[in-house]
């Protein structure tokens, strides 16, 4: 692998912002510096005062595969999240058949290395087959490689289990990421309970569903002392419980998704399934209360959130149909969103996808250093694109932005010091 | 001509014009029918698909009588939603029928929203003929055109919609289409029953008759299933009658004059009392159901002319 000298960049990781030029030796960052000399035999791309970045660390996301392949394959998956500047991504485990087991957790990561581009961190399922019964072998997953365990979309209901997994997975220094929704309060609902649920002759689900699971964990997790995180928090109620338990230095994360600090719930228009997400899109009170956590440093990532689905997913009634949204190609995109009107800055934007998350999840990327694996994104912070269902990189095409301009795109990509997108 | 869509999906969203031109030529259906005059050729070499995925004898037959009356070629089609992808038999049957080029499609769904999945799919101008929990355009059609005739106007009525709002079609079009056309309208029920935020499209919330009727020109009642005791929303249906039940009693809140609606099928003893159901003077129930042909000729003739881009 030749040498690469990347010049005339903004570095940008956490702690670091200057303008200057990074070598990559040996699929590693050799050196940064405001001015590097070009090594014989280096190849020399020119920034031309673009953004460098952390590959991003994108802590949710769900792949086809195993079982979902129609809706997107590991390599398809992986070319959208290059295309996104993804260079690691933590999958969920509700796959078919689920990650329960270390030898899929051994699968996973090496399907990732097979990628080239892409470092795949599997979550591992917090019950055997994601059904919320009977505790999976969270050690020996651990052992295998999982980086944290969740039951995927599907929230643990029972408090007791939910308890003996804090407790358990304690002892091996793991995390349990919960989706915070009650189960019983939802039921079969599909839209934030509200005026927009009521007009569309849609069952809701009261906003307080999230509240009331976050507020349960946060005691159990005082019970236990184990450490729980929120997946795709969504509403202003949840981040102040979250908040104040931060506040009382009990261990306890989350993070949110694009969707949930850009849209609300009209996106739905009528009846439109590329919208349907879950959680379900939410007031727009919320969203102002998911992007005040952001910038205040409560909410820890934000992740892509991304659930592939194909058409026949989505061409069904708003009802039935599966909900979830392609999110890797338009993770960084919409962020920056929240840069160019103010909410926040750039250094706190590019934090909040690669080394915040790279902490929560042990990954090894998410930071400029020397001798750090060179995991690379080269975006530039201006650059106008439009997002169209159907030209994404990738298979999934179920983007809840289409139609959204950009502001803000990626250029390059390197893994491991190879270029893999641009 | 003042109908400016090429389907009829929803109530919300229609103009006052849009409304009072199909009540209009409605009401003018309505002599024609009782006169035996109907145009028979109309509709004559175009085709209308009752397509429903849903159980309906009265709403079909209505569409089909409409239909025929107009000269169409009808043809009804009940797909059953116990097949196990709804969803594909849907957008499957919409690509066939799209192929057999029907003019008029009309549709039942148990899904909110089906019929504007199918709108996007089909050539034909769509009506929904009930879809899910969301709307009913032309039930609240019939039932302003009922109120029109009965009353002489709509405007500045007071209505009182009762019972399971929450899971009401008929309620959410009838309140669209009273609010758009300057009625007082309230509902009534148990909180287990109403929608969230329903106060946001105009109407005032009581959960009890009394204050609910107080003064109405219209009580409208709803159909409760015995579905909802099951889920435990309301008790028992001798406890939802108690309460919320039209009879004698309740009906004296309202005013001497006002009429008792009904869209059928009616749960005698437990949403409306048998007596008031039949009430020789105030209950309009049967008339709603002539008025249903005639608003259903009213909209298939509107639908079919200009290929829906009327006057735009």
């Amino acid at each position: 692998m030749s040498d690469v000298l990347i010049h005339n960049v903004r570095l940008l990781s956490e702690g670091l912002d200057q303008q200057g030029d990074l070598l990559i030796q040996d699929g590693l960052i050799a050196d940064f510096d405001p001015s590097l000399g070009r090594p014989d035999g280096a190849e020399q791309i020119d920034g031309d005062g673009a953004i460098l970045c952390p590959g991003l660390v994108d802590m949710r996301a769900s792949l086809g595969e195993p079982g979902f392949e129609y809706r997107e394959t590991i390599a398809s998956a992986a070319q959208a999240a290059a295309a996104g500047g993804i260079t690691t991504l933590a999958c969920l485990p509700d796959t078919m058949p689920a990650l329960d087991d270390p030898a899929l957790i051994h699968m996973m990561r090496t399907k990732g290395e097979e990628t080239g581009s892409l470092t795949i961190l599997p979550y591992g399922a917090v019950t055997r087959g994601c059904r919320g019964e009977e505790m999976a072998e969270l050690g020996l997953l651990t052992e295998a490689g999982a980086v944290a365990f969740t039951d995927g979309a599907k929230a643990i209901a029972s408090a007791r289990l939910m308890r003996v997994a804090l407790s358990y997975a304690r002892g091996f220094g793991a995390r349990i990421v919960q989706h915070p929704e009650d189960p019983s309060l939802a039921g079969s609902g599909c839209a934030t309970e509200g005026d927009q649920a009521t007009r569309l002759g849609l069952p809701g689900i009261p906003a307080a569903a999230e509240a009331i699971m976050v507020a349960r964990d946060i005691r159990l997790a005082r019970l236990t002392g184990g450490s729980v995180h929120f997946a795709h928090v969504s509403t202003g109620e949840a981040l102040d419980l979250i908040r104040q338990a931060k506040d009382t230095g009990l261990n306890v994360t989350c993070d949110t998704a694009p969707p949930y600090f850009d849209l609300n719930e009209t996106a739905i228009g009528e009846f439109r399934t590329y919208q349907k997400l879950s959680p379900p899109l939410r007031k727009d009170e919320d969203r102002r209360a998911v992007i005040a956590a952001l910038a205040d440093g409560t909410i820890d990532a934000i992740a892509s959130d991304h659930q592939p689905r194909d058409t026949d997913d989505t061409r069904l009634p708003y009802a039935v149909a599966p909900p979830g949204g392609a999110g890797l190609a338009t993770l960084l995109g919409v962020t920056l969103g929240q840069v160019h009107n103010g909410n926040l800055s750039i250094a706190q934007a590019i934090d909040l996808l690669t080394a915040r998350p790279a902490r929560l999840l042990g990954a090894q990327g998410g930071r400029i250093a020397k001798g750090a694996p060179a995991d690379l994104c080269l975006f530039h912070p201006d650059r106008i694109w439009r997002v169209e269902a159907g030209k994404l990189p990738g298979k999934a095409q179920n983007t809840p932005f289409d139609g959204r301009p950009m502001e803000g795109k990626v250029i390059g990509t390197w893994k491991a010091g190879r270029r893999v997108f641009g | 001509m003042f109908y400016r869509q090429k389907h009829l999906l929803a109530i919300e969203g229609l103009a006052p014009d849009e409304i009072g031109h199909l009540l209009e030529l409605a009401d003018s259906y309505v002599l024609l029918n009782r006169s035996g005059k109907t145009q028979r050729d109309l509709l004559r070499g175009r085709t209308l698909i009752n397509l429903f995925f849903e159980d309906s004898t009265r709403t079909r037959t209505s569409f089909e009588l409409a239909g025929k009356r107009l000269g169409a070629d009808v043809i009804n089609m009940s797909v059953s939603t116990s097949s196990v992808n709804k969803g594909e038999t849907l957008l499957d049957t919409a690509a066939t029928l799209n192929a057999m080029q029907c003019d008029l499609l009309v549709v039942r769904h148990d899904q909110s929203g089906a019929p504007h999945l199918l709108a996007r799919k089909v050539d034909a101008a769509v009506i929904n003929a009930g879809d899910g929990t969301h709307e009913h355009p032309t039930q609240a059609l019939l039932d302003a055109l009922t109120i029109k005739r009965r009353k002489g106007r709509i405007e500045g009525l007071s209505i009182a919609i009762c019972g399971d709002v929450l899971h009401s079609r008929v309620a959410r079009s009838n309140i669209h289409l009273l609010t758009t056309l300057g009625c007082d309208v309230r509902v009534v029920g148990p909180p287990t029953l109403m929608p969230a935020d329903i106060a946001s499209f105009g109407v005032r919330v009581f959960h009890n008759m009394k204050d609910g009727l107080k003064g109405a020109d219209i009580v409208m009642m709803l159909r409760l299933q015995k579905e909802r005791m099951t889920r435990s929303l309301v008790p028992s249906a001798r406890e939802y009658f108690r309460f919320w039940g039209l009879d004698a009693e309740k009906l004296a809140f309202a005013k001497d004059d006002a009429l008792i609606m009904h869209p059928g099928p009616m749960n005698r003893g437990v949403e409306i009392d048998s007596a008031i159901a039949d009430h020789p003077e105030r209950s309009v129930i049967k008339e709603q159901v002539e008025m249903g042909v005639a608003v259903r000729m009213a909209v298939l003739d509107t639908l079919s002319r200009g290929d829906g881009r009327n006057d735009v």
